[in-house]
Formats: C-alpha cells, sequence, structure tokens
C-alpha cells in the first residue's frame, strides 16, 4: 500500500506531464516524413512556430508563475524592452540581452519592494 | 583491377561528432541559462514537496521548462491531473512545429525514422534554436548525432541546475527565484530574434508577441495556439506577397 503510494506521484508526471507533452514532438516525427529543408510547407511551419513561441513568451510576461507573479508588471514589461535594446545594441547578443533584462528585473523589483 | 577510387577524406565518427555536439552545447549562453531557468524549477518542485527523484525524471521526460513549470504549479495548486495535463498539452503545441523544421532539416531520405526519435524527445526551445543556428554548415549524415550530443549536453546541464536548484531551495532569496524564472521569457525572445534571419520570422515573430497578449486577455480558448497558427500564417502570406510583388 505504502509503496503504491509513493508511486503516484510518478504516475501523475507520466499522464500529466510526459505524454501531453511528447504526443506533439512525436507527430512532428510522422508530419515531417517526406518534407524537405527548402519546402515551403516548411517556411510556413517555420513562422507558426515562432508565432507560437511569441505567444508562450506573451503568456508568461502577462500571467507569470511562482514569484514572478509577484513583480509589478510594469517591471516585468520594462525588463523585457530593455533586454530585447541590449540584445539589438551589443552585436546581437544572447548573453547581453538575458543580463541586461534581468539586470532591469531584479533591481526593478528591489526598488520598487525597497 | 577496378579503378582507384577518389580519395575521400576520413569520415569523423559518430561519437566523434556527438562529442562536437556536446562541446557546443557547453560552449552555448544556454548551458547558463538552462542551469539558472532549472535551478528555479528545482527549487519550486522542492517547495511544493516533490522528491529530487521526480525533478530528475521530469527533466528528462519532458525536457521543456515551461511544460514542468506548468505541471508543478498547477499540481501544487491542488488541480487535478487531467486539469494539468490539459494545460502541459497546450503549452506543448509549439514542439510540433519545432519538430518538423528540425527534422527536415537533419533527416535524409534514407533515414530510419527510429532515428528520429532521439532529436525529436530531445527538441526544446533552446536546443531547436542552436541547432537551426549550427546544424546548416555542417553535412547532413553528421547532422543527427550532432543533435543528440547538443540536445543531451543541454539536458545534462538543466539536470545540474535541477539538483542545484532542490538543495539549495531553502536558502534561495525570493528576489532570485523571481529572476529565475524570468530567464525562460527572457531567452526565448532574445534566442527566437538572433534566428530570425528571414522577414517571414521576424514578422512571426512580431505578429505574435502583438496576437499572444489580445487573446489572452480576450479569454479566447486555445489562444497561445491561435496566436501561432494566425500569426504565423499572416507572416508566411506577407512573404508570398512581397514575393510575388517583386
Amino acid at each position: 500500500m505504502n509503496s503504491l503510494a509513493g508511486l503516484a506521484p510518478y504516475l501523475v508526471l507520466i499522464v500529466a506531464g510526459f505524454l501531453p507533452n511528447e504526443i506533439w514532438r512525436m507527430l512532428g516525427i510522422v508530419v515531417a516524413h517526406g518534407l524537405d529543408e527548402g519546402s515551403e510547407l516548411v517556411v510556413w511551419v517555420r513562422a507558426v512556430a515562432t508565432a507560437l513561441l511569441a505567444g508562450v513568451i506573451a503568456k508568461i510576461i502577462l500571467f507569470p508563475p511562482g514569484g514572478l507573479a509577484d513583480v509589478p508588471l510594469m517591471v516585468r514589461l520594462m525588463a523585457m524592452a530593455v533586454g530585447f535594446a541590449a540584445f539589438v545594441l551589443v552585436r546581437r547578443s544572447v548573453l547581453a540581452g538575458v543580463l541586461a533584462g534581468e539586470a532591469v528585473l531584479v533591481l526593478g523589483a528591489y526598488w520598487l519592494a525597497g | 583491377m577496378s579503378p582507384i577510387p577518389p580519395t575521400e577524406p576520413p569520415q569523423p565518427s559518430p561519437t566523434a561528432i556527438f562529442f562536437a555536439g556536446w562541446r557546443a552545447a557547453w560552449t552555448s549562453v544556454f548551458a547558463l541559462v538552462l542551469i539558472g531557468t532549472y535551478v528555479g524549477v528545482g527549487a519550486l518542485a522542492h517547495e511544493y514537496g516533490f522528491s529530487v527523484g521526480w525533478v530528475l525524471l521530469s527533466t528528462l521526460l519532458i525536457w521543456a521548462a515551461p511544460a514542468q513549470v506548468i505541471l508543478l504549479s498547477a499540481l501544487g495548486a491542488g488541480a487535478t491531473p487531467f486539469e494539468a495535463a490539459l494545460a502541459v498539452g497546450l503549452s506543448g503545441v509549439r514542439l510540433l512545429p519545432m519538430v518538423v523544421t528540425l527534422l527536415a532539416l537533419i533527416k535524409r531520405p534514407d533515414t530510419r525514422p527510429r532515428d528520429l526519435i532521439l532529436p525529436a524527445h530531445l527538441t526544446a526551445v533552446s536546443m531547436w534554436v542552436e541547432a537551426l543556428r549550427l546544424v546548416p554548415t555542417l553535412p547532413r549524415a553528421q547532422r543527427i548525432s550532432f543533435c543528440d550530443g547538443l540536445g543531451i549536453g543541454l539536458m545534462v546541464a538543466a539536470q545540474g541546475g535541477g539538483l542545484m536548484g532542490f538543495y539549495l531551495a531553502a536558502f534561495l532569496p525570493a528576489l532570485l527565484t523571481a529572476g529565475l524564472l524570468f530567464l525562460t521569457p527572457m531567452s526565448f525572445l532574445v534566442s527566437t530574434a538572433r534566428n530570425a534571419r528571414f522577414l517571414v520570422d521576424r514578422l512571426a515573430l512580431a505578429l505574435g508577441l502583438i496576437l499572444g497578449p489580445l487573446l489572452a486577455y480576450e479569454q479566447v480558448g486555445l489562444d497561445v495556439m491561435w496566436t501561432g497558427i494566425i500569426g504565423g500564417t499572416c507572416a508566411y502570406g506577407i512573404h508570398r506577397l512581397r514575393g510575388a510583388l517583386l
């Protein structure tokens, strides 16, 4: 009984985490069958993937998880804007963008909380 | 006697290519971003009372930080497994077009489908962005092994971060965990922008950033999925229209 109860979180991990996520990857293998790099369909699919990612980014910023929700929306938006500006200004550097955005987020939240 | 075959340069072994991918993972800025992100995931899991084995297994099996954060937050807040599965499934839609574009880049006509399972499973934003950037310069025969090494290298970095976060959870100040959770949207934005070299991809990113909040605030169901389909299709339409006019 006890050992069964100990397995429950792992069962939930498989059913509620692994399967609903992995199904999209396996469907990707099916859809990719017969497609090649240069095809127009791949250009469209890449555009959809990029817009989907943008949607995920917007969702996390507007409805943030955990402790990020305690940081005011204005600070979250400012941090994204400054991070993006730093990325553009510093030779399209991902590191510069992430560091600048993080600095604004942490300092902004600290300053407003202080 | 048969004619002397043309001398071919020696082919690197699949193992050597795998480790080239592994090295690319550790020299990528994403190794750092993932360690930080998963310190946040590990700490969140500890906070909600999950075991360290559960955290490591969730990274191995799910391998998508937003989905893991959604699963943890949903279960921690007392949602049913069904509600959690639905939320995770909606966030995972992006993996379908990502896998399709990656596989189109790495497979050959004679590639066995089972050799595509590992690169498909390793597909996550970090691996996808780095693979799309690095793989086009490689001969096609090397691309699958390279992607496997790249993805596994990044996953090992993430697992290290998850372990650290789990055991350091009690010592992490609230401000730091907020900063770690912010790594995901910030790194997704700039890395997607870096890879968007063509007009169609830049348009898709911009349209997605505008449509995403609009659809989310209008409480349209499946808002992220519609953002992708509408934003991506409009961007593609403009790209075709521009091609036809020029």
